[in-house]
């Protein structure tokens, strides 16, 4: 049994890989399966027309922690930036773009350029103080264990540690729409509408969603500790970030097959033991683990047939139907964004004009339509890496929200009308965009469904809201990274702490699978 | 008694602003303990948002909340409201009529129940069971928690850490899963919440309307589940989510309650406005009232909503920035109108059968979520809902003193209805050009409704702000939002009943457990009184 695979992940995702990469340095015997023919899932780079390269769902690395980055050597694995640091810019139809962090001597005024420091300063302290959550693995209820009793506590500490003043304005604010939070604090509706746009960005919310104030500080208690590159564009993309993790665990020794579609998780006594490939074979192993989304793993890889039914109906109401759409232009020559120096093309542009402006592009998607008016994050890649598009030509990479998963009028009927909305839109920024465009692409939610193999297209594996986080997500019951079955595990976005590419719910995965095996 | 003595104005033990029903049976509570208590009232009339007024023939309308439910049976029982008066008439579950003609009706038989939901799915029949027993055992969790103070988390006094430990362990002996629906129902949307019961867009629109009463947030909004679980907390002679009418109309709660206060020695003067809290030394000490004249009392207990406490009758002076601040942050929206009529004979609704005993519940016309949210989305957009969710409701057919002989009382609670319109202040084109809105959607769904309309009283939330005195016309004085909760209602570190300034109280529906005419808040600000005063619990 020495050539036994002791550790089989489903998925070489950014999380597959960083829990491949864990258990095989921990000396396991690993074997990551990838349905795709290249490693990287969601965090991937490729051609989307000759010449013009793209990083085709994540586009920007913000949320990797200096801990992951440092323990696996990524650096010294071919992890290099293009652009490090990126400010936000919050575009303007008449060129009066924000920028930040806000700074004195711009648009905005000095009262919300000091209470915007103030307001970030607080925040990132409550994000600081909340951190220590998403590295370990969430406890459960009820248990009786005294780790999780540990660990209840150790959240409780975390919170009261801040002190009386902070701890009440958190527990005020935690459970608010980033709406009323946005008002409380700042003047300019451009000010308002950046600070919302991080809550939503991802999420199937508004900004008069209660529970957005939460995505808020979880955008930035995710990015507390990440590298010291901050926002940034790794050189060749966000598949760059995937082939070094791929690579550092390839040198642990773990063995990466692409190509390979795992139809089900073998199951013997009642016990996972190893996965059937779609051509017919069993490979065998000691704990699999699966990087794919809780609804594909439980009723696809799975099978319902292992499960109670009060589970079942849990993961069933699991919502991760995506609304962010992405769209990809090949460009004749570079965007010109009203009032906006070249150099602002290498940093993260933003239309989300106000908050009413966001709260109206998600009414339409309450209703199965898509935001004729949506917010878009834009990133030029191009203008920070020129190999990824032709000499003198650009790409334009942008998410854009909201594009429900599933259209009422079916998107099949209505993708060219939107991806026309979603130009003019921009075009209204950047006026000649049109013309310069020679090639475009457009993934609804749908289409990333199928590209990625996300069910529902939603890049965190489903929605970031209360019922869905920490110790609930996906659902009671597997929340600990462990399945109802034993020696099944789950290692993706889908698991605390969600999604991101920032790799820690595959490091959190493969330290509780070692814990188990020990 | 020295004559100089007599010509001196009395001081109060207490002098409670606001004569609505947390005040009254606050000040009932209070001059129960021995204490002289003066409620000093607005308006001409006492009762605040629980009346009843004769403002059309010999019709009786419950003008602002026309049914009851949460009235916590302890202080029923405690205050002897049924000795003094207070009847309470309940009546059946309602039903939703919907646009294709056919209806939802629910009914207190279980056998009919299932039968009238199986017609629309019989999935949801088998699904509402275990609806209604989930929805029992989070009543059962919650409703010891009303009447008790809610713990201060950041403190480190006896007193809320055992409270604290007292809340952990009741949830921790919900057991695993028990535990895991609590957490998850505290926080979700009723959409979702409902999507994970039914199928039937009739039954889930028909369920989900309690969770929008009163609320500036659509069926799709986190945290709606529990405005749904907040109207199902009331409890009729032990029939847990029964409701009732008060006979007499609402007024007759506040008539019962001012008249166990009386019978305890309490005064109450009305017509005197409260200006002013008067301050010495940093410490409340009485009231001056608007013809000029102050009321000195040793403790001062307001009734009003914070902002109108805070904002309008004490000095910013008197209060730390933060509170001040947070206070000015509290959330107090309209969101709800109403409209009171007064009609020549019973309407007939074609969608409800012959006979059927739905027709003296609350009637609907909203038959989808989607419909709910367009609704809120209008609200939004600061507009009156042009397809409002309604509850409707005909008490005169069950409390004849309703109505002169065959003719009937409508109250119609509409939502939503926003406080401030976009097009500018409301005025009265616009006034009536919302009740019409309101009536032609009911006409859809009554042929003869219409015409049978005697008088209409129609209210907006700028109405029931300056008639009331509720901040924007908010039902609940404060939005049951999660940031607005249990120790953080009204503000985090004021959530029990004491305010910054020594001496001066809160006992309205701004404090936990919130809104309704529920009693609570005026009850548990009462025992913090009593306590701090060291004149033991309430009795």
């Amino acid at each position: 049994m020495s050539d036994r695979y002791q550790a089989i992940v489903i998925g070489a995702g950014h999380n597959g890989l960083s829990c491949a990469a864990y258990l095989a340095r921990a000396g396991k015997r690993v074997l990551v399966l990838e349905a795709a023919s290249r490693v990287g899932g969601a965090a991937v780079t490729r051609e989307f027309a000759p010449g013009f390269s793209i990083s085709a769902c994540a586009h920007l690395l913000h949320q990797m922690p200096r801990t992951i980055v440092n323990e696996l050597g990524l650096a010294s694995h071919g992890l290099k930036f293009a652009a490090e640091r990126m400010a936000t810019i919050l575009l303007s139809e008449n060129g009066d773009n924000v920028r930040l962090p806000a700074q004195a001597g711009g648009v905005l005024s000095a009262s919300d350029v000091a209470s915007y420091s103030a307001f970030m300063v607080r925040m990132r302290r409550f994000a600081a103080h909340l951190r220590p959550m998403l590295d370990a693995t969430p406890p459960r209820l009820g248990s009786g264990a005294w780790e999780d009793s540990a660990a209840l506590l150790r959240l409780a500490w975390c919170i009261r540690s801040l002190g009386r003043t902070d701890m009440r304005e958190l527990l005020r604010i935690f459970g608010m729409n980033v709406y009323d939070l946005a008002a409380e604090h700042f003047e300019a509706p451009a000010l308002r509408a950046a600070i919302a746009f991080d809550a939503l960005l991802g999420t199937n919310a508004g900004p008069r969603t209660p529970g957005t104030v939460l995505t808020l500080l979880y955008r930035l208690a995710t990015e507390h500790g990440a590298a010291p590159a901050g926002m940034s564009q790794p050189v060749g993309g966000l598949g760059a970030v995937s082939d070094a993790l791929a690579t550092v665990a390839r040198a642990a020794g773990a063995e990466i097959r692409t190509g390979v579609r795992v139809a089900r998780v073998h199951i013997r006594n009642d016990r996972a033991a190893g996965v059937l490939l779609e051509d017919g074979t069993i490979i065998e192993g000691g704990h699999i683990i699966s990087n794919a989304d809780p609804r594909t793993s439980f009723f696809g890889l799975l099978g319902t047939e292992y499960l109670d039914t009060g589970f079942v109906r849990r993961v069933d109401h699991f919502r991760q139907s995506g609304q962010a759409a992405k769209v990809h232009l090949a460009l004749s020559s570079p965007p010109m964004f009203r009032n906006l120096h070249p150099d602002g093309l290498r940093e993260r542009l933003l239309i989300a004009p106000s908050l009413d402006y966001l709260e109206n592009a998600y009414n339409a998607s309450k209703y199965g339509e898509y935001s004729d008016a949506p917010a878009i994050e834009i990133v030029v890649p191009s203008a920070s890496d020129s190999a990824l598009a032709p000499p003198g030509l650009h790409v334009v990479s942008a998410i854009v929200q909201y594009a429900p998963y599933a259209h009422k009028a079916g998107w099949h009927t209505v993708r060219g009308a939107f991806l026309e909305r979603v130009i003019d839109t921009i075009e209204a920024y950047a006026p000649g965009l049109r013309q310069s465009i020679l090639h475009s692409e457009l993934l609804t939610p749908a289409d990333i469904e199928t590209e990625f193999g996300i069910s529902g297209g939603q890049w965190h594996h489903g929605d970031l809201a209360f019922d869905q986080f920490f110790m609930v997500r996906p659902v009671p019951g597997a929340a600990q990274y462990e399945t109802p079955v034993a020696n099944f595990f789950l290692c993706g976005a889908g698991a605390h702490p969600g999604g991101g590419v920032m790799a820690v719910a595959g490091r959190n995965a493969a330290l509780q699978v070692l814990k188990k095996a020990a | 008694m020295p004559a100089v003595a007599i010509a001196r104005p009395k001081r109060y033990d207490a002098v409670v602003l606001g004569a609505g029903h947390n005040g009254l049976i606050a000040a009932c509570y209070m001059a129960r303990a021995g204490l002289s208590v003066l409620i000093v009232e607005r308006n001409s009339y006492i009762g605040g948002a629980a009346v009843s007024r004769q403002l059309y023939d010999d019709f009786t309308y419950s003008n602002c909340s026309y049914v009851c439910s949460l009235l916590r049976p302890e202080i029923m029982r405690t205050l002897e409201l049924p000795r003094h008066g207070l009847q309470i008439i309940p009546y059946e579950g309602g039903c939703t009529m919907m646009r294709n003609g056919d209806h939802l009706a629910l009914y207190d038989n279980h056998d009919a129940l299932r039968r009238e939901i199986s017609r629309h799915s019989p999935r949801d029949a088998e699904a509402y069971d275990r609806f209604a027993r989930d929805m029992l055992r989070q009543c059962r969790f919650i409703k010891p928690l009303l009447m008790r103070t809610p713990p201060d988390p950041t403190s480190f006094k006896p007193r809320d850490i055992m409270e604290l430990l007292y809340l952990g362990q009741r949830f921790h002996r919900m057991g695993e899963t028990r535990m895991y629906d609590t957490l998850r129902f505290w926080t979700m949307s009723c959409a979702d919440f409902l999507d994970e019961y039914f199928e039937s867009d009739i039954v889930k629109a028909h369920l989900a309307g309690s969770s929008i009463i009163g609320t500036a947030l659509g069926p799709r909004s986190p945290g709606t589940a529990y405005v749904l679980l907040h109207h199902y907390m009331g409890d009729i002679d032990d029939a847990v989510g029964a409701w009732g009418f008060a006979r007499g109309g609402m007024g007759a709660v506040t008539r019962a309650l001012a008249s166990s206060l009386r019978a305890s020695g309490g005064e109450i003067r009305t017509d005197a406005g409260a200006e002013r809290v008067i301050t010495s030394g940093g410490r409340a000490t009485g009231v001056a009232l608007a013809d000029g004249t102050e009321v000195r009392a040793g403790i001062v207990v307001s009734g009003l909503d914070v902002k109108r406490t805070f904002l309008g009758l004490v000095d910013k002076h008197d209060l730390p920035g933060e509170f001040h601040r947070q206070v000015e942050n509290f959330k107090i929206r309209g969101s709800s109108g109403k409209l009171n009529i007064a009609l020549d004979a019973l309407p007939s609704f074609p969608a409800i059968p012959e006979g059927a005993p739905c027709i003296r519940g609350d009637l609907h016309i909203t038959d989808t979520i989607e419909m709910m949210e367009r609704a809120y989305d209008d609200w939004k957009a600061r507009k009156w809902s042009q397809a409002p969710y309604v509850d409707m409701l005909i008490p005169s057919q069950i409390d004849p003193t309703m109505a002169p002989d065959g003719k009937h009382y409508m109250s119609v609670f509409v939502q939503y209805c926003p406080y401030e319109l976009a097009s500018g202040p409301w005025n009265d084109t616009k006034r009536q050009a919302f009740g019409e809105t309101v009536i032609e959607a009911i006409a859809r769904h009554s042929p003869d409704f219409r015409k049978l309309i005697l008088h209409a009283e129609i209210r907006t939330p700028w109405d029931i702000e300056n008639e009331v005195g509720l901040t924007e016309g908010n039902i609940f004085q404060g939005e049951l939002t999660m940031d607005q909760l249990l120790f953080n209602r009204p503000v985090p570190g004021y959530a029990q009943y004491k305010s910054p300034v020594p001496g001066l109280y809160m006992c309205g529906s701004s404090t936990h457990p919130g809104g309704g005419v529920m009693g609570a808040p005026g009850a548990n600000a009462a025992r913090e009184i009593l306590r701090d005063l060291r004149l033991g619990g309430l009795r």
